[in-house]
């Protein structure tokens, strides 16, 4: 299908035909996930909240349970206070959560409702607590709303109690449950106390035990939260989606922040393991290396099932900034590079990148849809696409293979489990890449052009 | 299982406050069959604040249901980017080119929203919008457009309407918009409602068409989820029907112009199209006919009521000849799946019509659903259209316009004639045949079974707890809190994106599917070995 696209490259300037992303609450929903014992709520009419529990399931196939202010068109006219103090009411009298996450929505933030004001006359039990952040989704994307939750955290929980502790804060940005397991493993065999928030490894990916806990074993606690006030150092994974937290944590606490990439790829990965080291004085553990040699190693053996292939990456800004970096190590051309998140910080970055490997001529977009990349592939194509499932529909009708890669993946399963981040996720994405293109290259083989050993 | 009644309700709800407990406690109700007719159930009425409950919101009835499937269409959603996004391809309204449609007329897979921006916020978003639908028309050519408001866009005042209407004026072609902010209702229904005046005041009736053939049918409330409505469309086509339009899955634009060329409209979902159907009937005088095609049983009786209907000889022989032919087909394929669910209790949260019709299919494989409930259905879904004229407003429906038509003069023709029948065959029929009525789900479910209306999170908890199903049907976000309690749950919005789930080809899928998700090896392997105590532990289902 899809007979309806024009066949050139067409401007569009009003809307958005095919979002490469989509609103801020999503992402704080599912920051607040991250917080041991939370429900996120959402303050507005049900279905946003209803979608946004929709969306995040079928991406990780895990309950993903959240309240709402339910508002009908009374609260829209007389303001939402009502509904939300109901809403804490009711949360904590039936729920029991340690803590309640509340983010806003268009409807409420348009009436204007003053959370903070409602939470102060709110009752809250002893020993509860209530955060909360605006999540307007006129403004930036569900990456925003992620950094909106996170930098909530700080500013409601943690503390400086003057005494710093040898530990190190991981902000992780927007990535897996997967993702943060590799993390901290990696934190780990450095011999460094950690504290990452938020954490969803053990909430989005819980066991199956045939006992339904609503607050899964799994989150960053309040108290670590709290904590992570007195630590050393935080390194914020990702600018778009940690650099707000770090650097409220700065100045809130004084803690040292340091912005990196997501740990994806060669590069970004030594980035993040040099900075631990550098910072704590650490050498680097001997498994690590390992680690990094099988990655140089298999890069060295593989390099001619993708080097020189063009691709058009889209996703999540932190996201496609490491792809792109690695792809560029991988040898490979990132032709077409975009993001659906607003921020020209990307598109500097990206094309500082691509100006320093002697790549020219690529298209590189912030702000931008779907349909423009498509368009773009449309007028000159390209050997791969990387991004999420939505590109299933571009890959389809241009015939280009499709590595998914962000979020969301909606259509394929396990990959909230299995990390891209880290040496170990370089190993993944490489496979993924060349047996890909290998694929591609086995189906369209003459007789006598296919071959046993690729 | 442990089997329900009536102290069952009082436990579910013990850990709510007393509130809470006042409120829910109309919304669930245990079939009585010495008391006859249906208590009342309190339905379409607002959620209570923080509960976690399973509604949508009216954007997701009008936009995601009814008018969003319309392939010809370019559909805008006007708003910031996440309704549109959501909305975007996760209904599985399958829908595919023919010769009234071509390919290139299709937008079903494309997205289209203003992602309205803070300054759109504060001065206003028609210009972004008028300028959208100038780009749209340019680049895709649609035959019409539809503009489905969300939440900011009534707060702020947008004129849609103004913009939908100097749009047609630009660019010669119909752009209807819809003021289906989110927050209006109590839930998806109220988009349901809104969509339906909008296609009845503004589309039907406008075309001039009437496809060929003596039984001209329009399937209406279909959303051809999985391919429901073709499996419908291949037995009707062969009895000798012709389909007009299937409402709204694989539908276009053109056929919805002709909607009122047809001698009987079909209801599957009562909920989300009754008002079409009722409105088409005082309006042109056609009879409308619930069916229910979910369930071999439900499916020869649908086929006989629909032969009936226009009384022909002809067709109704073609008509038992056709289910002769299938149900010997099908029968001894479900007797095999018998063997594996027989005895079963299942759970279902649907809809609002499947909770009910899915209770006809799954007797056929000798499961019985044990509590059923609507996540936006209102009392009629429940008790039976009988109880309309009971059913007080309060504010929250009140703010759905009620759109008031009147007998269309030229058209309008007199039930009978539709169906080729005499004013006193149709009298006669009528006694027969539960013409332009609905009894709801009450009569069809056992005594002692529950019905519950917007079930929520805990609710739904407390009753597995206490009536341990073998199996629950509902949606995604309750599908995985269903499998972490060790009970296997299939979706039945999106049938797990398996089907086609209806009449003969369908029930065989869903048997075979009920059938694999009872016998998945891993129920069987929860718990590890080393923990394994007596061995019953590790089998839920066994
Ligand atoms: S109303 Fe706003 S917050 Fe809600 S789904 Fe739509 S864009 Fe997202
Ligand atoms: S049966 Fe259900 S899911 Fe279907 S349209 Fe009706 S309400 Fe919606």
């Amino acid at each position: 299908m899809l007979e309806c696209l024009p066949d050139k490259a067409v401007t569009h300037t009003a809307g958005k035909i095919n979002p490469a992303k989509t609103c801020q609450p999503i992402g704080a929903m599912y920051a607040a996930l991250g917080i041991h014992g939370c429900l996120p709520h959402s303050h507005g009419s049900q279905g946003c909240c209803s979608y946004h529990r929709m969306h995040l399931s079928r991406h990780f196939r895990d309950p993903v349970v959240a309240s709402t202010s339910s508002f009908t068109e009374g609260a829209s006219v007389f303001g939402g206070a009502a509904n939300l103090k109901t809403s804490i009411k009711n949360v904590f009298a039936i729920y029991n959560p340690e803590i309640m996450a509340v983010h806003t929505t268009c409807l409420s933030e348009t009436i204007g409702d003053d959370i903070p004001n409602i939470l102060k006359q709110a009752e809250i039990p002893e020993g509860k607590l209530v955060i909360h952040v605006n999540t307007p989704s006129y403004q930036g994307s569900h990456i925003t709303g992620f950094s909106g939750m996170c930098k909530a955290m700080v500013q409601y929980l943690s503390e400086s109690d003057g005494v710093q502790k040898a530990q190190v804060n991981i902000l992780p940005g927007f990535v897996n449950p997967g993702d943060m397991r590799e993390i901290r493993r990696i934190v780990h065999e450095m011999g460094i106390r950690m504290i990452m928030f938020p954490d969803t490894s053990g909430v989005l990916d819980a066991p199956m035990t045939r006992k339904y806990e609503m607050f899964p074993a799994g989150g960053a606690t309040v108290a670590e939260i709290r904590d992570a006030g007195n630590s050393a150092l935080t390194l914020a994974l990702g600018a778009f989606a940690s650099n707000a937290a770090a650097d409220l944590l700065q100045e809130k606490c004084g803690v040292t922040g340091i912005p990196l990439k997501l740990p994806i790829g060669l590069k970004a990965t030594d980035a993040f393991i040099m900075a631990l080291s550098d910072w704590f004085g650490t050498e680097v553990p001997g498994s690590l290396s390992l680690e990094r040699g099988q990655v140089v190693d298999t890069l060295l053996d593989t390099n001619f099932h993708y080097q020189g292939k063009t691709v058009a990456v889209f996703g999540d800004p932190d996201h496609v900034i490491a792809m792109t970096e690695f792809l560029i190590t991988m040898g490979m051309v990132p032709k077409y590079v975009l993001t659906g998140t607003p921020g020209k910080a990307f598109e500097a970055e990206i094309n500082g990148m691509l100006g320093e490997a002697g790549i020219s001529g690529s298209k590189v977009k912030a702000d931008g849809d779907l349909f423009e990349l498509h368009q773009w592939i449309r007028e000159e194509p390209v050997d791969l696409l990387i991004g999420t499932t939505y590109g299933k529909y571009i890959a389809r009708k241009e015939d280009i293979p499709l590595v998914r890669f962000g979020f969301p993946i909606l259509d394929r399963a396990v990959h909230p489990l299995m990390p891209v981040v880290g040496y170990r996720g370089c190993l993944r994405l490489i496979e993924q890449i060349s047996t890909a293109l290998l694929d591609r290259r086995d189906r369209d083989a003459l007789d006598e052009d296919y071959e046993l050993i690729l | 299982m442990a089997e329900p009644d009536a102290t069952v309700i009082d436990g579910v709800l013990a850990s709510c406050p007393d509130t809470v407990k006042k409120n829910r406690k109309k919304h669930l109700v245990v079939k009585n069959e010495a008391a006859g007719c249906c208590q009342q159930i309190e339905a379409n009425t607002r959620t209570i604040p923080g509960i976690i409950t399973q509604r949508g919101c009216a954007y997701a009835g009008c936009k995601g249901v009814v008018m969003g499937p319309v392939k010809d269409m370019a559909t805008i959603t006007h708003g910031p980017v996440g309704c549109g996004y959501y909305s975007w391809g996760t209904r599985r309204n399958k829908a595919r080119a023919d010769e009234r449609t071509p390919a290139d007329k299709i937008y079903s897979q494309l997205c289209f929203t203003t992602d309205m921006q803070e300054p759109d916020i504060v001065f206003g978003g028609e210009k972004k919008l008028a300028k959208m639908i100038d780009e749209i028309v340019e680049t895709f050519h649609p035959r019409a457009i539809n503009i489905c408001a969300t939440c900011p866009v009534g707060l702020i005042g947008d004129d849609i309407g103004a913009v939908a209407k100097a749009a047609e004026e630009r660019h010669h072609i119909q752009v209807v918009a819809h003021n289906c902010e989110g927050y209006k209702g109590v839930s998806q229904s109220a988009g349901h409602h809104i969509a339906n005046n909008n296609i009845m005041e503004k589309i039907v009736g406008t075309g001039t068409e009437r496809k060929p053939g003596r039984y001209v049918i329009n399937i209406l409330g279909e959303y051809n989820i999985g391919g429901d409505g073709w499996e419908l469309e291949r037995v009707l086509e062969e009895i000798g029907y012709t389909v007009n339009s299937i409402m709204t899955g694989d539908s276009s634009y053109l056929d919805l112009k002709n909607l009122h060329h047809a001698d009987l409209n079909l209801v599957m979902c009562h909920r989300s199209i009754n008002y079409i159907a009722e409105m088409m009937e005082k309006k042109y005088g056609i009879p409308w006919l619930k069916v229910n095609y979910i369930g071999i049983g439900a499916t020869n009786e649908s086929l006989r009521q629909m032969a009936r209907c226009f009384n022909d000889p002809e067709l109704m022989e073609r008509t038992e000849k056709v289910i002769a032919r299938e149900t010997a087909r099908v029968m001894p394929v479900l007797e095999q799946y018998r063997k594996i669910c027989e005895g079963k209790t299942a759970f279902a949260f649907v809809g609002g019509s499947r909770s009910h019709h899915y209770q006809y299919l799954l007797r056929d494989i000798g499961m019985e659903i044990v509590v059923a409930g609507y996540e936006f259905a209102h009392r009629d879904d429940y008790e039976g259209r009988q109880v309309i004229p009971t059913i007080k407003t309060d504010a929250d429906s009140k703010n759905i316009p009620e759109l008031h038509v009147t007998r269309d003069e030229t058209l309008h023709r007199e039930p009978n004639e539709y169906l080729g029948i005499t004013k006193e065959e149709y009298e006669d029929l009528k006694s027969e045949v539960s013409l332009n009525a609905y009894e709801g789900m009450y009569p069809n479910m056992r005594d002692g079974e529950i019905m519950i209306d917007d079930a929520n999170h805990r609710e739904v908890e407390e009753l597995v707890a206490r009536c341990k199903p073998d199996i629950i049907f509902t949606g995604i976000k309750d599908k995985y809190v269903s499998h972490k309690m060790g009970i296997p749950s299939k979706q039945l919005h999106s049938y797990d994106y398996a089907g086609p789930y209806a009449l003969y080809n369908g029930a065989v899928n869903f048997a075979r599917d009920v059938s694999e998700m009872l016998l998945t090896p891993a129920w069987k392997l929860i718990v590890p070995p080393w923990e394994q105590q007596n061995t019953t532990e590790g089998e839920p289902n066994a």
